[in-house]
């Protein structure tokens, strides 16, 4: 049995005379993935931040488990541009972290490259690297991160998510992750907690999905006809410079790029 | 002969090298007028010095920490937006600060001299508690440099990974108050800000890492003192005003020079 990392035990906010949240339950545990979704306002980052300690509950309390490491990987990082920095000076910032693992961390995901950029000029995707790349040297036992897509193409999404999973699968740690774009999301996740304001349903995607608390949020799947989506089919990779990988240079017969 | 300028130029550089690296944080942190709120009420604190016939530097900084302490309480509450609180508070305690002054019919201060600073009247003790207060500083700095620098990089990420916040932001605090005080005597509580800001913001134009722009900084900084000195001593121009002078035009060389802001 995998260890219980975190419990949200009935946590209730309330700021001036708004009900933030109410009576929130719920488990994270050792090596599973926990999606949290809801629409704007719903308290996702709320509750996030009650775990992270930036936040108090007014009501019920969060049980951390005594070896419980957190790593987070807030949405967006803003530094001021008077302040120079380098991603690696950004990543020795780390309390107590281990200089010697910083390349080993950056060439985990994937931007080993960009050691000695500036932190002003990293595009999104790079800036979510650089962000997880920051929680991990905190050598965490629960990853926590809000939108962690933020700000990335579909297919960087997609590259983003694998490497969580991967990460997950090779650290065994539990993963709390806050997302609005959902179909993505559900196939790497273990547990999806559909929250506004309490918890309207959790449980497995495909559960979840078919409950219909989740349906009244965000529609049926599939029966909402406003969006198309776009199957990009691709015949070949992008390196993390965005050129594109492949063993037959003549073989972009479906998509060009110029 | 030469004695006080010598005396002069090594006050100045004492406040220069502290200032600089200070600076840097004040620029990072956009505490600007922050710093400018603290020095004008630093004029109360001379005010209060003579008064209660105090160390003057202690007044000032037992009052700037105090002030300090007051802002962030207010802040918190959420009273009136920060960039109003702060002027509120900063000419409302020059003013309590001038009029305070004026009720000291036995002394005699030379009020310009606290307003823009008198480099040439530096003593011997005031060399003391130049070296003494910059070298506190100085220690402080690089004993909490990561710290200091991971709660302005991003207060969030350095409050999950265990860095005590408040702590760090309170020291900050206690750091400016310190710089402010010392520096007071060589360019005056109206001229304090700009000898912290000036030398950090030329030294962006010239770094790639946060340990060399508080370097350079300090050395920009020393330059524009020598500068002011020299040029005071020269065409006899008020030395506190002529070094922020010096330092401006600093500022503008290098940010018209072709040098590109370095990136990589």
């Amino acid at each position: 049995m995998s260890q219980r990392l975190v419990t949200f035990d009935k946590i209730g906010i309330e700021f001036g005379g708004r009900v933030l949240l109410d009576n929130i339950d719920m488990t994270i545990n050792e090596g599973e993935i926990v999606t949290l979704i809801g629409p704007n306002g719903s308290g996702k980052s709320t509750l996030i931040r009650t775990l992270l300690g930036l936040q108090e509950p007014t009501q019920g309390e969060v049980i951390r488990d005594q070896v419980l490491r957190i790593g987070y990987m807030p949405q967006k990082l803003h530094i001021d541009p008077t302040l120079p920095l380098t991603v690696k000076h950004f990543l020795a910032l780390v309390r107590r972290v281990d200089k010697k693992q910083i390349l080993p961390t950056l060439e985990k995901v994937g931007i080993a490259h960009l050691i000695h950029s500036q932190v002003h000029v990293l595009s999104g995707g790079e800036t979510q690297r650089v962000l997880l790349a920051r929680a991990l040297l905190n050598k965490p036992n629960l990853l926590v991160l809000d939108e962690p897509v933020q700000g990335v193409d579909v297919n960087g999404q997609v590259e983003l998510y694998n490497l969580i999973e991967g990460i997950r699968n090779e650290l065994n740690c539990g993963v709390l992750m806050v997302s609005h774009d959902l179909h993505l999301v559900m196939a790497k996740t273990d547990t999806v907690v559909c929250i506004n304001q309490h918890v309207c349903c959790s449980g497995s995607p495909q559960h979840v999905t078919g409950h219909p608390a989740y349906q009244a949020l965000f529609g049926i799947p599939g029966a909402d006809e406003s969006i198309a989506i776009y199957a990009h089919q691709h015949d070949h990779v992008h390196n993390e410079h965005g050129s594109i990988l492949s063993e037959d240079d003549n073989a972009h017969s479906h998509c060009s790029h110029h | 002969m030469l004695e006080f300028l010598i005396r002069a130029l090594l006050g100045g550089l004492g406040v220069a090298a502290v200032a600089g690296p200070l600076g840097a944080f004040v620029v990072w942190r956009r505490m600007a007028y922050f710093g400018d709120t603290l020095a004008h009420s630093a004029l109360l604190g001379v005010a209060l010095g003579f008064l209660f016939n105090i160390n003057l530097n202690l007044a000032i900084v037992v009052l700037c920490v105090g002030l300090a302490a007051v802002l962030v309480t207010l802040q918190k509450k959420h009273i009136i937006a920060t960039d109003t609180l702060l002027g509120i508070l900063a000419h409302s305690a020059l003013s309590l600060g001038l009029v305070a002054v004026s009720f000291l019919d036995n002394i005699r201060i030379d009020l310009m001299a606290y307003l823009f600073g008198d480099l040439l009247a530096v003593s011997q003790t005031d060399l003391y508690w130049i070296y003494g207060g910059g070298f506190a500083v100085l220690t402080l700095l690089v004993a909490f440099w990561k710290p200091l620098l991971a709660v302005t990089v991003n207060e969030e990420l350095a409050k999950v990974e265990g860095y005590p916040v408040e702590a760090i932001r309170l020291l900050m605090m206690l750091l400016v108050a310190l710089v402010i005080a010392v520096a007071m005597k060589i360019v005056g509580v109206l001229l304090i800000t700009s000898l912290m800001i000036i030398p950090a913001a030329t030294a962006r134009k010239l770094s790639n890492t946060p340990v060399q722009m508080a370097a350079i900084s300090s050395a920009i900084g020393c330059l524009a003192v020598c500068g002011g000195v020299w040029s005071s001593y020269h065409w006899d121009t008020p030395t506190g005003p002529s070094v922020v002078v010096c330092a401006a035009l600093l500022f503008l060389i290098a940010y018209t020079s072709p040098l590109k802001r370095r990136t990589a």
